[in-house]
């Protein structure tokens, strides 16, 4: 059998992507956003983080996807973007 | 058809070679793959009439066109002939659409995979199988055009076990899952002329779905009694206890089609019976009911709770002639939240 050529049957590029912001030091005077995915008792799990962090005396913002099932909507993404320091996302059952 | 194939170029010794290449790169679903070369994937491509460069669809979430010839490379790997291509292409269409959300369907972590169904004339004329283990293997348009969807799905897509695919047990159809309904023997008209399509057109339907489940029913001489047998087996998707999240595809056998055709009932007659008969009792399907934690919100005590939405059964015939079984095919979430069906019409 002589040499042969194949094609690379991948999409040759990378998805983009960017760097994740640097993680703080401390979250003293940070926005904290909380992301539920809309999966079954996100909520529940959330609702405690809340509780935690606002006892601390952080700002904190919630959000939800419109579904777990598809990627978060690029305005929603843009809002938690300017609106918060850190964000926390539920991914429970 | 004109046009240069601008992929990157691998040089391997001889066959060998080339197959254990693709092993290595991780293009191949874990069986070996056809070493797409520029000849075969010239011919897949002259095949469909189709320029390299041609866009199929787009990947949203990765910011990237499907090429024809990204097509071609994949259906050359997973051993298709050069006539299948245009049903390859049309599943990759239908896969990339909004409604069928083949990022989520990847992403999950539940079984399911896209499951293909082909109407029309091209069946046939590509000699696929609607007959005698029409869900299993030994078919090589069946398996290998089913293949090809899940090999671009893998490797232009990025959908690979541990990446964008989380399953956590998956199925053994994500290698391929493809069929030919058998309109000729069926007591109803096909899905893609319930699905709007004309009888002589050629459509793919492409339904997010997880393994095959066994459904027996020797007994059954008159449709009421098979009906009831068949909506006591779909009860069970994906648990006797949740309700109207899940959508289905019932194959019926030719043996149980003939019990419907002899009771005159036609399709539409069939779904309706299926969709009275799973109304289920809210006391009986609510959490903690029947000493099972899973369940219905406890809010649904005391309601009736339709088991599918009233388009989310889906009724397809095929299969050997011998056997009183039927096949149901469980789906993943529906709706415009999850993945619907999608049909597709074959261009010539």
């Amino acid at each position: 059998m002589s040499e042969r050529v194949l094609l690379d049957p991948t999409g040759e590029r990378e998805a983009p992507s960017r760097e994740r912001a640097p993680r703080p030091a401390s979250l003293d005077g940070r926005t904290v956003g909380l992301l539920d995915i809309s999966k079954p008792r996100g909520d529940v799990f959330l609702d405690r983080l809340e509780e935690q962090l606002a006892g601390r005396g952080l700002q904190v913002r919630r959000f939800t996807k419109p579904t777990f099932s598809k990627p978060a909507p690029v305005d929603l993404r843009h809002e938690i973007g300017t609106q918060c320091d850190v964000v926390i996302e539920a991914l429970a059952d | 058809m004109p046009g240069t194939l601008t992929s990157k170029r691998y040089k391997v010794d001889d066959a060998v070679g080339a197959i254990d290449l693709c092993f290595e790169k991780g293009w191949t679903d874990g069986l070996p793959v056809v070493p797409p070369t520029e000849p075969a994937v010239r011919a897949m491509l002259d095949a469909a009439r189709l320029a390299p460069d041609a866009q199929i669809a787009y990947i949203r979430d990765r910011a990237m066109a499907v090429t024809a010839e990204k097509v071609a490379i994949n259906a050359v790997m997973a051993g298709c002939k050069p006539e299948y291509l245009p049903v390859v292409i049309t599943a990759v269409e239908a896969a990339c659409t909004d409604e069928f959300n083949i990022h989520g369907l990847l992403a999950t972590t539940y079984f399911s995979s896209p499951v293909m169904i082909v109407n029309g004339p091209i069946a046939a004329a590509i000699g696929m199988n609607s007959g005698i283990n029409v869900l299993g293997q030994g078919n090589r348009a069946n398996a290998t055009i089913g293949r090809a969807l899940q090999l671009v799905v893998r490797n232009v897509g990025g959908g690979r076990p541990g990446g964008v695919d989380r399953a956590t047990l998956g199925n053994p159809g994500k290698f391929t899952f493809c069929f030919a309904e058998d309109e000729t023997g069926s007591p109803w008209e096909p899905l893609h002329v319930e699905r709007g399509l004309t009888p002589d057109a050629s459509a793919v339907t492409l339904f997010a779905g997880d393994g095959v489940r066994g459904m027996v029913d020797q007994l059954s001489r008159d449709p009421e009694s098979l009906a009831r047998s068949l909506a006591a087996c779909l009860r069970a998707v994906p648990h006797p206890k949740m309700a109207l999240g899940f959508d289905v595809i019932v194959v019926v056998s030719p043996e149980h089609g003939r019990v419907f055709r002899e009771g005159g009932w036609s399709k539409s007659r069939l779904r309706d019976e299926l969709l009275a008969l799973l109304q289920l009792d809210g006391d009986d399907v609510i959490r903690g009911a029947g000493g099972i934690a899973e369940g219905l919100p406890e809010g649904l005590a005391g309601a009736t709770v339709p088991k599918f939405r009233d388009d989310g059964l889906l009724l397809v015939h095929a299969g050997g002639g011998a056997g009183l079984f039927s096949a149901i095919i469980g789906g993943w979430i529906n709706g415009p939240g999850g993945s619907q069906p999608v049909t597709r019409e074959v261009r010539p």
